[in-house]
């Protein structure tokens, strides 16, 4: 699976009350989420962002509260990766949970620069730069996460165990 | 292997004689909480899973308490489709307006989290309870949906951190200080998956209410979860109190820790968190001069019985500064009417404050105390991110009820000994 896009760079402790603030969270429709992504960090982000575009932070992405609109708000504006040197771990686990791309990549972390266009290969963890022409390997996913994201994320993970202890009809 | 209280509350619940950093398990909840901006997720999460039925109607509670009672339409539409869920399925603690409280101090009030627990929450601040010497942790609305059905989640066991507090405690320092502190010194990410582990003489010394505001700022420091051992003041509150029995547990004498850190109490003075993160703590004696607009005293940090008492002690005799904007929100129903019967509630008003309903409201930018651009808050509560209270040119400094209730009075920030102590 790969993504293609343009790199949106950001720095440390990208908070998830700047990815997506308490006054748009009596929503869940994608379409309104996406539209306020980022407003309070780059009020720009929601009308430049185009599909396949990937988000570049620093440490601690998504620190904060365990609001699902931040990773939802993210995947909904299109948004095909984020890639950072480390995650707050409600957030990583809620990205994981509804099917968004992360990358754990301290050195593309580091050396994107916003702007450049990248092709991240997903199951292999490559991370072009092709405006830079350098590559970048990310941290693997331990196997049990593998597992989840390979069943399609938790629901689908939660159905197939149900299904095999006979519990879910059909 | 010996083994740290997190540990071992989590080889319990996994069934599993040890566990160890790092490894993936799945444990058995005994308790699980959401609200109204998480619940209605979880709810259509629940569904698509299709088993129909929670795993057990008695160890979920649905609380409404961010945006109720209700701000607007949307978030009236939001209540309703998590009374509704609660309804058909039967769920023995919902609690509604008029008879709920900020989750994370009305479920201990209630005693459906009890000592030795092991409780997810759909809200970052679940880790509260890890106060009661539980394992207690915040997760999002889809891993909230799937432990409704199965009545188990998956972990990742955290690494254990301790942190041993020494020294008394200078005047007017309480748990919120220690955790500001704490955070301060560690950074937002300092304990990033990480088991906090709050020890020594000095938490010993600490009321319930301390401990439960230092645990529910671990996730502020990146934590998994913070706790403290149960001891005889863990006991005390839960007698009486625990709707099932507790288990008491503690680390082992050498049990391993991936760091120790110790911190001298006699040097730690009451702190102000300054925008916008809470590791930008700074002693209140070097805070400088910072007019307020607004003072917060509330939440499920500093929302309770013993933060109102030590508010009411500064506030008592005086007024608000004529340009503060005072708002005091009990955290319970019981905590309100135990204020007002003490008089503290009164004291409030009198000094020109005004008075909530439970609420988790301003705290999070919601409603009932939003900022405008350019103005500043002093609030007790656990978040300063950009934005966190209203307009994002606005600014929130954490702080101790006592430190809020002086700062009201001056109408800049101010700890209590300025006002005469």
């Amino acid at each position: 699976m790969l993504v293609k896009g343009t790199a949106h760079k950001y720095g440390d402790d990208v908070n998830t009350d700047v990815i997506i603030p308490a006054r748009y969270l009596v929503t869940t429709e994608a379409r309104e989420l996406a539209a306020h992504c980022l407003e309070d960090l780059d009020v720009n982000f929601a009308g430049r962002v185009a599909p396949g575009d990937i988000i570049v932070a620093g440490r601690n992405f998504g620190c904060g509260s365990s609001r699902e609109q931040a990773p939802l708000a993210i995947k909904a504006a299109g948004v095909g990766c984020v890639l950072a040197h480390s995650f707050a771990r409600i957030f990583y686990r809620n990205a994981i949970n509804i099917g968004l791309p992360l990358l754990v990549a301290l050195e593309a972390a580091q050396g994107v620069q916003s702007g450049d266009k990248l092709e991240i290969d997903l199951e292999q963890g490559i991370i072009r730069d092709l405006s830079q022409g350098q590559q970048w390997r990310s941290q693997p996913f331990p196997d049990f996460i593998r597992e989840i994201i390979a069943a399609g994320g938790l629901i689908e993970y939660t159905r197939a165990r149900l299904r095999r202890e006979g519990k879910l009809a059909g | 292997m010996p083994q740290t209280i997190t540990e071992k509350i989590l080889a319990a619940h996994s069934g599993r004689p040890e566990v160890h950093p790092g490894e993936f398990v799945s444990v058995r909840l005994d308790f699980m909480v959401a609200n109204d901006i998480t619940a209605p997720i979880a709810s259509l999460e629940f569904e698509k899973i299709g088993v129909g039925e929670v795993f057990d109607r008695d160890r979920i509670a649905l609380v409404a308490d961010h945006y109720v009672p209700n701000k607007d339409m949307k978030s009236a539409e939001q209540c309703s489709i998590m009374r509704r869920f609660a309804r058909a399925q039967k769920l023995a603690h919902y609690f509604d307006v008029g008879r709920m409280g900020v989750e994370h101090v009305l479920l201990p009030e209630q005693g459906l989290v009890v000592p030795g627990d092991c409780i997810i929450g759909a809200d970052s601040h679940t880790c509260t309870y890890g106060a009661l010497g539980a394992f207690a942790a915040g997760v999002g609305s889809t891993d909230f949906a799937a432990a409704m059905a199965l009545g188990e989640t998956w972990l990742r066991v955290p690494e254990s951190v301790k942190f041993a507090f020494s020294g008394a405690r200078r005047p007017w320092v309480t748990g919120k200080d220690l955790i500001l502190y704490t955070i301060g010194r560690i950074g937002v990410d300092g304990a990033l998956y990480q088991a906090m582990e709050f020890c020594g003489e000095t938490i010993e010394g600490l009321p319930m209410s301390d401990r439960f505001t230092m645990c529910n700022m671990a996730i502020e420091a990146g934590g998994k979860s913070g706790i403290v051992a149960p001891d005889a003041l863990t006991r005390e509150y839960a007698a009486g109190r625990a709707q099932r029995p507790p288990v008491y547990y503690a680390s082992d004498p050498d049990a391993a820790y991936a760091a120790v850190h110790e911190y001298d109490c006699r040097q730690i003075e009451p702190q102000v968190a300054f925008p916008h993160l809470p590791e930008n703590a700074r002693p209140i004696s070097e805070v400088g001069e910072v007019t307020i607009d607004q003072a917060v005293i509330g939440s499920c940090t500093n929302g309770r019985l013993e933060d109102l008492r030590l508010a009411a002690q500064v506030l008592r005799g005086r007024r608000v500064h004529p340009d503060v904007r005072l708002i005091v929100i009990p955290a319970t129903q019981e905590i309100y009417r135990q204020a007002m019967r003490e008089g503290l509630i009164d004291i409030f008003l009198e000094a020109q404050g005004a008075v909530s309903t439970p609420t988790c409201g301003p705290c999070l930018g919601g409603y009932m105390g939003i900022l405008a651009a350019g103005e500043r808050a002093v609030a007790t509560t656990n978040r300063n991110f950009v934005g966190r209270m209203g307009h994002p040119e606005s600014e929130v400094y954490l702080a101790n009820p006592a430190v809020a209730a002086a700062s009201a009075v001056l109408g800049r920030l101010a700890g209590p000994e300025e006002l005469g102590w």
